[in-house]
């Protein structure tokens, strides 16, 4: 316990360190101040944006088309997994199609969707829940094609229609695997909308980064960059938190 | 053979009714193509050469920024995997840097390097450290620490330690972080291009999409599949036989 303590303070201390020799080289100038301005400038125009209110407004956008697509994903990523997961047709049929455009980068969908969409909210919740389905898919299609035979043999005895099936044994058995995958899929849908915030010119972390850079303000972006980590780390610690309480009866 | 056969069904269906609603009916002409339209472009950019062209800088950016990527990842990932004293001091700092994605340093690397090259590598390098990184501190971690009493008993000096014992015994398992890293380097790369980069697939992708060549764009759309299709497939390949080695210890 002790011994735990003392490694978390020399943690904190190689950290602040990293920060402080940061500040320090910056305002010696021995490394560049536009490419690396000093930490305290950069925290300086985060302070200031929070009193003036400005931070808000591309914090929430950013917030909120992140989780719009990737529940976009997780609603159509269940759904497509499950129908595969359970029936054996249903995966000979799509498999291969889903094998094929699988690997396609989902930035690479973006001249698409603009064409479809134009330089829309649509366009963009579009390519991120195209980008954010894989790794839910992937989970949701192990975790129902591995159900027990037992379960399967239960609610036959039970005499429960193929929805009650789905619905009361095999989801909650695919549970774990769903979780999983719906963590990568979050950090995905983060990537996605950055890079469509930035393509499309949409409100949000990634346009400021982008306009930051644009009028030479490294502060603002490396502010920029701070907001994205925070948020990444956020959203990251919920669901890992939603994950521990959903699936918390398989460790009993 | 049958099951290949199934699998065929849904995709042809699907290109033979696109192909009969492009010609007899009317589709938004600037926004879809026909499928034959769309192989006449494809064929005709893979002849002028351009499209190879395009592949060739976008392989070269990739395998670039993955290779500075498993240089750095290795070679920090084995230094953490045998001090995890160092590891835990270092562990909060290092996962406060990975949730920030990779593309949004975008801006700030093209402020350092300007387009070209050493833009878009230097972001797949950041995007393809992370794993790798993990998995190495991981791998050296998992090493039978027998291996490593043998190395103290032989009085072996560190940089044999390392050759000798170290790095084949974690080999097999770095091996797969690097099969991950190869198909997130390309994916990111071809993200800069069309972002940012003017070249590349990802660029004349977008090019073809602003300049309405509809088909053109499809076309390179196919390409991109057939291009993380075939590397997926070549990852799992050469990853098997050591993968094997490795698990057989």
């Amino acid at each position: 316990m002790k011994r735990a303590t003392i490694t978390k303070l020399a943690a904190l201390a190689f950290a602040a360190s990293v920060v402080l020799l940061w500040q320090y080289l910056a305002e010696l100038r021995l490394i560049s101040p536009i490419f690396f301005p000093s930490p305290s400038r950069s925290i300086d125009v985060l302070i200031y944006r929070m009193e003036d209110g400005s931070i808000w407004h591309p914090l929430s956008a950013t917030s909120l088309r992140m989780v719009v697509g990737w529940m976009l994903a997780s609603v159509a990523g269940v759904a497509v997994g499950a129908t595969i997961g359970s029936s054996r047709l249903a995966r000979e049929l799509l498999d291969p199609t889903l094998e094929f455009i699988r690997p396609l980068p989902a930035s690479a969908v973006i001249p698409v969707a603009i064409l479809f969409l134009g330089l829309t909210n649509a366009m963009s919740l579009t390519v991120i829940a195209f980008g954010a389905i894989w790794p839910v898919l992937l989970a949701s299609v192990h975790g129902f094609s591995s159900v027990q035979p037992a379960l399967l043999d239960v609610s036959e005895v039970l005499g429960f229609s193929r929805w009650q099936y789905l619905l009361k044994m095999a989801l909650p058995s695919a549970l774990p695997d769903i979780m999983s995958g719906l963590r990568v899929s979050l950090a995905i849908a983060l990537i996605l909308t950055v890079v469509t915030e930035m393509q499309s010119s949409l409100p949000g972390l990634g346009w400021d980064i982008f306009f930051a850079q644009r009028s030479y303000r490294s502060a603002d972006l490396y502010a920029g960059l701070i907001l994205l980590g925070i948020l990444g780390f956020t959203a990251n610690y919920l669901i890992l938190l939603l994950e521990r309480r959903t699936v918390r009866w398989r460790n009993l | 053979m049958r099951r290949g056969f199934t699998g065929l069904i849904i995709p042809v269906l699907i290109l033979l009714l696109w192909e009969l609603f492009g010609r007899l009916g009317d589709l938004p002409v600037n926004a879809v193509s026909r499928p034959s339209d769309i192989a006449a472009a494809w064929f005709n950019s893979l002849i002028d050469g351009s499209l190879l062209l395009a592949t060739w800088q976008t392989f070269e950016t990739a395998l670039l920024g993955l290779t500075i990527a498993a240089t750095v990842g290795v070679l920090i990932g084995v230094a953490l995997g045998l001090m995890p004293l160092l590891e835990q001091v270092t562990g909060p700092t290092i996962e406060a840097l990975r949730p920030i994605p990779a593309i949004a340093f975008m801006p700030l690397a093209l402020m350092m390097f300007g387009f070209g090259v050493a833009l878009e590598a230097s972001i797949v390098a950041y995007a393809c450290v992370w794993p790798i990184l993990i998995v190495t501190i991981g791998a050296v971690r998992a090493i039978e620490p027998r291996l490593l009493e043998v190395a103290t008993t032989l009085e072996m000096p560190l940089p044999a330690r390392l050759w000798k014992i170290v790095l084949p015994a974690a080999f097999a398992r770095i091996n797969v972080g690097l099969r991950i890293a190869a198909a997130i380097a390309l994916v990111v790369a071809v993200t800069v291009e069309i972002v940012l980069n003017p070249r590349g697939l990802g660029y004349h992708l977008i090019l073809a999409e602003q300049s309405l060549h509809v088909a053109l764009m499809y076309a390179q759309l196919f390409w991109l599949c057939v291009i993380g299709y075939l590397l997926n497939m070549v990852l799992r390949n050469i990853g098997g036989p050591s993968r094997a080695w490795g698990t057989a210890q």
